[in-house]
């Protein structure tokens, strides 16, 4: 059992404190200089229902939420029984002996007794039970007492009164422990000794407003839907700080509407739903493609179809972003796979839409969502934001809105512009905007707007995070993949290739327009790819092997779907499992050729 | 609202783009009411934005020298409320028929009223879907025998007027496309007014449903008497089976924009990014 990468899991009713918890422990292992990595399963009630957190904590840069557990903590006799089974032999529990009795010798486990509401009894403060068990945790996994109560002071000091019991209970766990628990437990942290590097400790969509706001995003107009809202409370309480608004709009059809109109008054502009919103907003969506109006709509998916399972995973929203709407409206999808990648995806999307004039949709996930990650400090020096071009309205007298040009892109005005008047029209229309059905201009007006992807497609290749491709240049086995699956698959491949197996990976983090240079480069001599998706048909594969089915007949290279629907993200060994099936396959195959 | 100092006479604020209405159409006397209230507030082309969605009104923008924004259908006043809330110093307007504003579009305009957002929004209400070529709309009367409706509709029609008074909007007025003189000055009114202003004007189609004579009939001028800061009273004239022209009511609470400039004021509005991510340091 490793030293500093553990796997802890938390599981209680909602209301217990069970977030809290795992929040503030990661928190404190996260400011002592470890790596963190959560996992949030949601109950489907309001108050009450199941709830899991788990994290996994190394002082190496954490990529997933691991395959087994090794630790379980347990608040009552049901976040017991539910989870016990999950817990590796050997593993731990550590739980409340008030209220959970264990099974003695069950697979190996080491049990961790922790009178808990005595404890926090003794002091009069049933309120710091949570606290009691931060308190013991700490203890015994070998995280310092001090950047505990700094967490604590950080966390929960606006209750000023109560801080000083609040600290009492935390130190009540530690010193139990530290009595009772006198033996090193199998598994323990051992924070760097330098203390923690400089970093930032955030979820997903923090990041995703973090880079709204460094983009220049100064409205945002949305609708509450599970699990993008946070997205809507964190920018309500900052974007006022920075010059900016919020609209919490009727539906989703006025946001984004809200959107596109303040792009077209000069805003940057953005909205943030789940799919059953983006469905709402498609007709929209092709509005602002056909009125070439920026905006960023940034879709946190979940389990459909319909209502579907708000509180879980999946990636089935490649088709409807890449093809939603009627007739044909380009538009740009971006696919961000980390937390750190959030904050720089949304700087993309930005640009994307700000300098072609487009929508851009943003494909984040359920389980990217609210996962708290450490991640090196922005590179804020290093970020270029592009803008619309404006037109130069001195030079002439007439302004043609959709001036035809060889880039697809035409200077826009924006009202307050002197002499820059023109509908931005919904109709077809010509250079000037006005509404006009000509065949000739139909046609030229449709390759216009195309035109953009094309121009988009070449000028990519020299932006920053693109794509990210890593592994053995010349293996034979390749994964390709988008999004957050990005993590288990770094792992499962670190996993296959120490023990000798040779993989390469990519991911396209600019979906629509592909990047077809790079992949093109990258599938070149492989004899087979591997493309994990959390979709039944395999969204992403059926799109490789359209685009690319050229060179993959050609070459003889085997496109190998691997599809989870279960609304939860993959294990990397899910992936590592096919990698060593796909390797095993190559080896019979050679043999019988 | 952001002004000239000589104003911009009616014919140039009509751009080159031909109306495609039919002739005898209201909505041309609608047009000319609003290009002239244009000009007689001395608005500056530069700082005027007009929203539409999708109907015989949806072109309107086209139509005049100032910047547009041809939408979907029913969506003009979200549009609308975005203009406005990325450059308050627009002076914004959303104009739609009737089936555009409460029909598809009739779920935005309780927030629109509500949000108090600085638009004034011109409704041309001719009781029928002109440009799919008469089907009833949502204040079509009972018993309406048309292709859609062969046996003739059940719906009870709307009233627009009551309807908007009781979402809460600061200023609701009625007016006629044929009485150009005073639906300039009530849309002067709306203009003038800060917030959200609301604007039926009965706009006959000729074509589907001609309505010119028994809008004659059943309009009538606002009683003199009339206090429009009196919501009760203004309801009870809505209510009413005669179709009052003026104004139904207005009060002076802050628009949306006035309440966004506050919050921006109270939150701080001094934040770098640098400052935001301290707190996520660790």
């Amino acid at each position: 059992m490793p030293v500093n990468d553990m796997v802890i899991r938390i599981g209680g009713e909602s209301g217990e404190g069970i977030v809290t918890i795992g929040e503030i422990f990661v928190r404190i292992a996260a400011f002592s200089g470890l790596e963190v990595y959560t996992f949030r399963t949601f109950p489907a009630e309001i108050l009450g229902g199941h709830v899991t957190f788990q994290a996994r904590i190394s002082d190496k840069p954490v990529l997933s939420q691991g395959d087994e557990i090794d630790v379980l903590v347990s608040l009552n006799q049901e976040g017991y029984d539910k989870h016990i089974g999950e817990l590796r032999p050997g593993g731990m529990v550590l739980y409340d002996s008030t209220d959970v009795s264990p099974m003695p010798g069950l697979d190996g486990h080491l049990l961790y007794p922790v009178p808990v509401d005595e404890l926090a009894r003794s002091i009069d403060f049933m309120r710091g039970r949570n606290l009691v068990m931060i308190g013991a945790m700490v203890r015994l996994f070998g995280l310092p007492l001090d950047r505990a109560e700094q967490m604590v002071r950080r966390r929960l000091g606006r209750y000023k009164d109560l801080l000083p019991k609040n600290l009492e209970s935390l130190n009540l766990g530690y010193n139990y422990a530290q009595e009772h628990f006198t033996q090193p437990p199998p598994v323990y942290l051992e924070p760097p000794v330098e203390g923690a590097r400089e970093g930032l400790v955030m979820t997903g969509n923090q990041a995703l407003a973090l880079g709204a706001i460094a983009a220049g995003c100064r409205i945002y107009a949305g609708y509450p839907i599970t699990p993008a809202t946070d997205i809507m409370e964190f920018l309500a309480k900052e974007l006022p700080k920075v010059g900016g608004a919020v609209i919490q709009a009727e539906d989703e059809i006025a946001a984004i509407n809200m959107a596109i109109g303040a792009s077209f008054a000069g805003a940057r502009a953005m909205t943030a739903t789940s799919g059953p919103g983006l469905s709402l907003m498609i007709e929209a969506l092709g509005l602002a493609s056909m009125t070439e109006t920026p905006v960023v709509m940034v879709d946190v998916q979940r389990a459909g179809p319909s209502t579907g399972m708000p509180t879980k995973t999946s990636q089935g929203d490649l088709y409807l972003a890449l093809y939603a709407g009627n007739d044909e409206a380009p538009r740009f999808v971006v696919a961000p796979s980390s937390v750190e990648d959030c904050f720089y995806q949304m700087i993309n999307a930005f640009n994307l839409a700000e300098r072609y004039q487009m929508p851009v949709i943003v494909l984040s996930d359920q389980s990217l969502a609210p996962r708290v990650e450490t991640c090196p400090p922005f590179r804020l020096d290093q970020i270029e934001l592009f803008d619309r071009e404006l037109a130069d309205l001195a030079e002439t007298d007439t302004y043609e809105r959709y001036k035809i040009t060889e880039t697809g892109v035409s200077p826009m005005a924006v009202p307050g512009m002197k002499g820059g008047h023109h509908t931005a029209e919904g109709l077809e229309h010509n250079e000037k905007g006005n509404p006009n059905y000509t065949p000739q201009m139909h046609q030229a007006m449709m390759e216009k707007r195309q035109r953009k992807i094309e121009t988009a497609r070449q000028q990519l290749t020299l932006w920053p995070n693109i794509v990210e491709e890593w592994g053995d240049d010349d293996a034979a086995i390749a994964i390709m993949g988008w999004g957050s699956s990005l993590g288990p698959v770094q792992e499962a491949m670190a996993r296959a290739q120490a023990e000798g197996y040779k993989v390469a990976a990519l991911f396209p983090k600019v979906l629509l327009p592909m990047p077809d240079l790079q992949i093109r480069r990258f599938i070149k001599g492989r004899r087979a790819i591997i493309i994990p998706e959390l979709n039944l048909r395999g969204q992403f594969a059926r799109m490789i092997e359209h685009r690319y089915s050229r060179e993959l007949i050609r070459d003889g290279i085997e496109v190998v779907s691997l599809n989870k629907y279960r609304g939860l993200p993959f294990r990397p060994v899910e992936i590592y499992e096919k990698i060593v099936e796909v390797a095993q396959l190559l080896t019979v195959r050679a043999r019988v050729e | 609202m952001i002004t000239l100092a000589e104003p911009i006479k009616v014919k140039d604020w009509k751009s080159d783009v031909k109306p495609i209405w039919c002739p005898g159409c209201g909505d041309y006397g609608v047009l000319n009411s609003l290009l002239k209230a244009l000009s007689d507030l001395k608005l500056d082309p530069d700082h005027v934005a007009i929203a539409s969605g999708i109907g015989c009104s949806g072109r309107f923008p086209a139509f005049v020298n100032a910047y547009g924004f041809h939408g979907v259908h029913g969506r003009a006043l979200p549009l609308a409320t975005g203009i406005k809330t990325a450059n308050p110093e627009l002076t914004v307007f959303a104009v739609g028929g009737d089936g555009d504003a409460f029909s598809i579009g009739g779920g935005h305009l309780p927030h629109a009223a509500r949000r108090n957002v600085d638009v004034t929004y011109v409704v041309m209400d001719n009781e029928i879907y002109g440009l799919t070529k008469g089907q009833p709309s949502p204040t079509s009367p009972i018993g309406m025998e048309r292709k859609a409706s062969p046996y003739g509709t059940y719906d009870a029609p709307l009233n627009p007027i009551a309807m908007v008074l009781s979402y809460g909007a600061s200023f609701v007025a009625r007016g006629f496309s044929s009485q150009p003189r005073e639906l300039t000055e009530l849309i002067k009114r709306g203009v003038q007014h800060q917030g959200f202003s609301f604007i039926q004007v009965m706009s006959p189609c000729v074509t589907f449903f001609d309505t010119y004579a028994y809008f004659k009939e059943i309009t009538a001028p606002m009683p003199e008497s009339h206090d429009p800061s009196d919501r009760m009273a203004a309801m009870q004239l809505a209510l009413e089976r005669t179709q009052y022209l003026g104004v139904f009511y207005e009060d002076n609470r802050p628009p949306h924009h006035v309440h966004m400039e506050e919050l921006q004021e109270k939150a701080g509005n001094h934040l770098t990014l640098e400052k935001l991510l301290e707190r996520f340091q660790r």
